[in-house]
C-alpha cells in the first residue's frame, strides 16, 4: 500500500555523485593534481555491488540519466514528493570505500561528504545524510566523523556490510566511540568491498547470488557486534542495518540466545541474552521486503511477533534501487499504529538529530560542539 | 509452557525407533586407517600428516569444554569421543532407541586436504573403514560416502563404486569447498549421486576450503564461528539453486546437516525477491528459487533453534513443511540434542513419527 500519512521519514535513499569531476572542487590542491594527472577522474567509482545498469541498482522509471540518483530534481520528484516524505536520510555509496589506498579513500570520502553538503543538503532541506567513512583506516574514519559531526544534517555514519573484518572487532571501536559521542547511529549498508568471498565457500557466479548473500553478512556482523560486546561498551550506540532484509532476524536471536547459554564463558562481558541487546540496539530499514507474495503483511506481522518488538523497522524506499513498483512501498494489511511507528516514531527514536530543525544544520556547522 | 518438557513421555517414539541423521564417528588414531591405506600413503600420513588451509594444528576456534565433545563420551580406554563402538552403542543407539544412525565421518576423509592424491587415498580408506569397523559389526549404522569434493571426477567414480553397497545411504560433501558447490566443476558429483539414487549430505566442516567463514572475514570467537555454520549453508544452498543444479539433476536431493532450519522460509522469500529482479541473469532457472528449495532440500534438526516463545517453532515448521525435517543428535558433540527434550513444544503423533523416523526412512530409503 501507499504511505497513508504525510511526513514520512525515509531512512535509506541514495545519492549518486554525477561523475568524479563533480568532486574536483572538494579536493585540496594536492589531491586535485593527483586525480587529474593520474586520470583517476576517469573512473566513476561505482561500487561493484551496484553496477549502474543493473535492475537491482535502479528502477526503470527512476533511472533517467547515466548515474541513477544523481539528479536533484529527479530525486525530489521521484523519491520525496510521491511518498510525502518530510525527511530522507541519504547514503552516498561511493566506490572509493573499496580502494586499497587508505589515504586516497579518505580524501574521496571527505570530498563526497562535502559534495553532499554543498550540492544536496544546502539545496534540499528535506535531506539528511550519512557520513561516508573509509573503514580501511580507523584513524581517517574518526577524523572524518569529528570533522563533520558539528553539521547536524549528518545524522549517522555509514559502512559497507562486507568489509575488511567483522566490524565488532575492537580495532573499530574508536569509530563507535566517536559515533556515540556525537549521537550518530552507525549504519551498515548492503554491499561488499570484496576483500573476501561473499560466502564461506567462495565467490558465487552470479550477481543475484551476491544480492542474496548480503543477509548472511548482516547476520555475521550482528553476531560480531554481540560477541565482541560493542553494545556493552557503548550503551547509547544504535546500529542501523540498511537494505539488509529483516526476516532472518528471528533465527538470529533464537540461535544466539541458545548459543550464548552454551558458550557465554568465552565472552563473559556479554551479560544478558543477545535477543534483548538486539531489540534495544539494532534497527532495520524497511526495503527490501523479503516476504511471501500475497501474504506479505501477515508474514511481516508474524516476524515482528517472533522478534518480540515493533520498534526495529525504519521506513525506507531505498530509492533508486528497485524493490517495489509504483508507490506501494508498504505491505498491505499493517495496522495503522504500526505504520505510524515505522514511518515516524521508530526513526525519531533511532536518530536523535532528526528532532532538530533543518535550519539548525547549516548554522550548527560553524558552531562549537563540546567533545567530552 | 516450558513445564511439561521434563516429564514428557517419549517412550512411544523410542519404542517405534528413531533415525538419528547426524552421528559422528572417528578413529582412535590415524593408525586405524592403515589397513586401508597403501604403504605410500601410510608413510605420508606418518611423515607429513594433513595439509590444510589453517594456521594452527587441531581446531582454530577452540571449543568450550572437552574439545567440543560430551565429556562422558570420552572412552575409558582412550581415544577421542566417537571412536569406540561399544560406548556409542550404549550411550546413543541403545539409550535412545535409535533404529538407524546415519554416520557423518568428518576428518581424515580428504575433504579439506590440499594434496589431492592424498585426499583420494584418505577418502577411499575412510569409506572402507566405515563399513569394516562400524557397519559390519553394528548394522544399525549406515555409512555416507565421504568424498574429496575438489576432484569431482574421482568423487563420481568413488560414488558409483560405493553405491553398489546398500550400506552407503548418502554422499557426504563438505560445504566448505573451494568454490560454491553449485558451480559446474562439482556437477560430476551430482550426476553420479543422482544416478545412484543417493542424496547429498552437506555438513559444515571446521576447516576452510579457502574462503573465510563470513563474507566480512574471519570472526574472533567460537560463538561467531559456530553461527557461521548456518549462514554458510545459506550460501551453499543459494549456489546449488541459482547455478541450476536441480534443473539439470531433477532427482537430486540434499540434506543440510547441523545448520539449523528456521532460516529456510526467509531465505526462500529472499531468493524469490532477488530472482524476480535479476532473473535475466539466470535464464537457466525455469521456476522461482523457492520451488527448487522446497522440492530438493531437507534439514536435520540439531542444533535446534529455540524461540523465546516455543510455539513459534511449530509455526516456522508449518511453513517449512514437516516432511523436510529429520531428527539428529550430533552425538558425541557438546551440543548433542536429546530426543526426549529436543522439542519444547508438544508434537502431534503424526509429526513426531515423521520427524523422528519416517522422513529419514523415506529420504534415505531405509527399512
Amino acid at each position: 500500500m501507499k504511505v497513508p500519512y504525510p511526513g514520512a521519514i525515509d531512512c535509506d535513499i541514495h545519492l549518486t555523485v554525477p561523475g568524479t569531476r563533480a568532486l574536483l572542487p572538494f579536493f585540496d590542491e594536492f589531491w586535485r593534481e593527483q586525480i587529474l594527472t593520474r586520470y583517476i577522474d576517469r573512473n566513476p567509482f561505482t561500487l561493484m555491488s551496484y553496477p549502474p545498469d543493473s535492475p537491482a541498482s535502479a528502477r526503470a522509471d527512476w533511472r533517467g540519466e547515466k548515474f541513477p540518483g544523481s539528479d536533484l530534481d529527479g530525486l525530489r520528484r521521484q523519491a520525496l514528493d510521491p511518498f510525502g516524505t518530510s525527511i530522507a536520510i541519504a547514503n552516498t555509496l561511493h566506490g572509493s570505500v573499496a580502494l586499497f589506498n587508505e589515504d586516497l579513500a579518505a580524501a574521496f570520502c571527505s570530498a563526497v561528504n562535502d559534495w553532499v553538503a554543498a550540492e544536496r543538503l544546502d539545496k534540499e532541506p528535506r535531506l539528511r545524510a550519512s557520513i561516508l567513512v573509509p573503514a580501511q583506516s580507523v584513524e581517517h574514519a574518526v577524523r572524518e566523523i569529528e570533522r563533520l559531526a558539528p553539521d547536524r544534517r549528518f545524522v549517522q555514519i555509514v559502512l559497507l556490510v562486507m568489509n575488511d573484518h567483522p566490524l565488532g572487532r575492537r580495532a573499530y571501536w574508536p569509530i563507535y566511540q566517536a559515533a556515540a559521542r556525537h549521537g550518530l547511529p552507525v549504519c551498515l549498508h548492503a554491499g561488499s568491498l570484496y576483500r573476501h568471498a561473499p560466502t564461506s565457500s567462495g565467490y558465487p557466479s552470479y550477481q543475484v547470488e551476491d544480492q542474496v548473500a548480503q543477509s548472511s553478512a548482516f547476520e555475521s556482523q550482528v553476531v560480531s557486534f554481540l560477541a565482541e560486546g560493542v553494545f556493552q561498551k557503548f550503551p547509547d550506540l544504535k546500529l542501523v542495518l540498511a537494505e539488509s532484509g529483516f526476516t532472518w532476524l528471528p533465527t538470529l536471536i533464537w540461535r544466539t540466545n541458545k548459543e550464548w547459554r552454551g558458550v557465554r564463558h568465552e565472552v563473559p562481558w556479554l551479560d544478558e541474552p543477545p535477543a534483548d541487546i538486539v531489540r534495544r540496539h539494532v534497527r532495520f530499514t524497511l526495503q527490501p521486503l523479503d516476504l511471501p507474495k500475497g501474504e506479505a503483511g501477515a508474514a511481516l506481522l508474524r516476524t515482528l511477533e517472533h522478534v518480540g518488538s515493533d520498534e526495529f523497522l525504519l521506513f525506507s524506499t531505498d530509492y533508486p534501487h528497485w524493490h517495489f513498483d509504483g508507490e506501494d512501498v508498504l505491505p498491505d494489511g499493517l495496522p495503522p499504529a504500526l505504520v505510524r511507528k515505522i514511518l515516524f516514531d521508530n526513526p525519531r527514536a533511532t536518530y536523535p538529530r532528526l528532532g532538530e530543525s533543518a535550519d539548525a544544520g547549516g548554522g550548527a556547522r560553524q558552531s562549537e560542539e563540546t567533545v567530552p | 509452557m516450558n513445564a511439561p518438557v521434563l516429564e514428557r513421555d517419549t517412550r512411544a517414539v523410542q519404542k517405534a525407533g528413531i533415525v538419528d541423521c547426524d552421528v559422528h564417528v572417528t578413529q582412535r588414531s590415524g593408525a586405524v586407517l592403515y589397513p586401508y591405506l597403501s604403504k605410500r600413503w601410510r608413510e605420508h600420513l606418518e611423515t607429513f600428516g594433513g595439509h590444510v588451509r589453517q594456521g594452527v594444528s587441531g581446531i582454530a576456534f577452540p571449543r568450550m569444554m572437552g574439545a567440543g565433545q560430551r565429556l562422558d563420551a570420552y572412552p575409558e580406554n582412550g581415544g577421542p569421543p566417537g571412536c569406540d563402538l561399544a560406548l556409542m552403542q550404549r550411550q546413543l543407539l541403545d539409550a535412545h532407541g535409535i533404529e538407524t544412525g546415519m554416520m557423518v565421518a568428518l576428518g581424515r576423509g580428504g575433504m579439506e586436504e590440499r594434496n589431492q592424491d592424498y585426499a583420494r587415498a584418505l577418502s577411499h580408506a575412510l569409506n572402507d573403514w566405515q563399513i569394516e569397523d562400524w557397519v559390519k559389526p553394528e548394522p544399525r549404522l549406515k555409512a555416507g560416502i565421504v568424498v574429496p569434493q575438489e576432484d569431482a571426477e574421482f568423487c563420481a567414480r568413488e560414488i558409483t563404486e560405493r553405491a553398489q553397497n546398500p550400506d552407503f545411504r548418502q554422499v557426504i560433501v563438505s560445504p566448505r569447498s573451494a568454490e560454491p558447490l553449485g558451480r559446474k566443476r562439482y556437477w560430476p558429483i551430482y550426476e553420479a549421486a543422482e544416478a545412484a539414487g543417493l542424496p547429498i549430505g552437506l555438513h559444515p566442516a571446521a576447516i576452510s576450503g579457502g574462503a573465510p567463514s563470513t563474507g566480512t572475514g574471519w570472526p574472533n570467537y567460537y560463538l561467531e564461528e559456530h553461527y557461521s555454520f548456518e549462514s554458510g549453508l545459506q550460501g551453499t544452498v543459494t549456489s546449488l539453486i541459482f547455478e541450476g543444479v536441480f534443473e539439470r539433476f531433477p532427482k537430486l536431493r540434499v540434506a543440510l546437516i547441523e545448520g539449523g532450519f528456521t532460516w529456510a522460509p526467509a531465505l526462500a522469500w529472499r531468493m524469490d525477491r532477488a530472482w524476480e529482479r535479476m532473473r535475466a541473469e539466470v535464464p537457466h532457472l525455469k521456476r522461482p528459487p523457492s520451488e527448487y528449495f522446497r522440492e530438493h532440500v531437507w534439514f536435520t534438526t540439531q542444533p535446534i533453534e529455540e524461540p523465546e516463545t516455543p510455539e513459534h517453532l511449530a509455526e516456522v515448521i508449518d511453513r517449512l513443511g514437516w516432511h523436510r525435517l529429520m531428527f539428529s543428535t550430533d552425538y558425541p558433540h557438546w551440543d548433542f540434542d536429546d530426543p526426549r527434550y529436543v522439542f519444547k513444544i508438544k508434537l502431534s503423533d503424526a509429526h513426531k513419527a515423521a520427524v523422528f523416523r519416517d522422513n529419514a526412512r523415506a529420504f534415505y530409503g531405509l527399512g
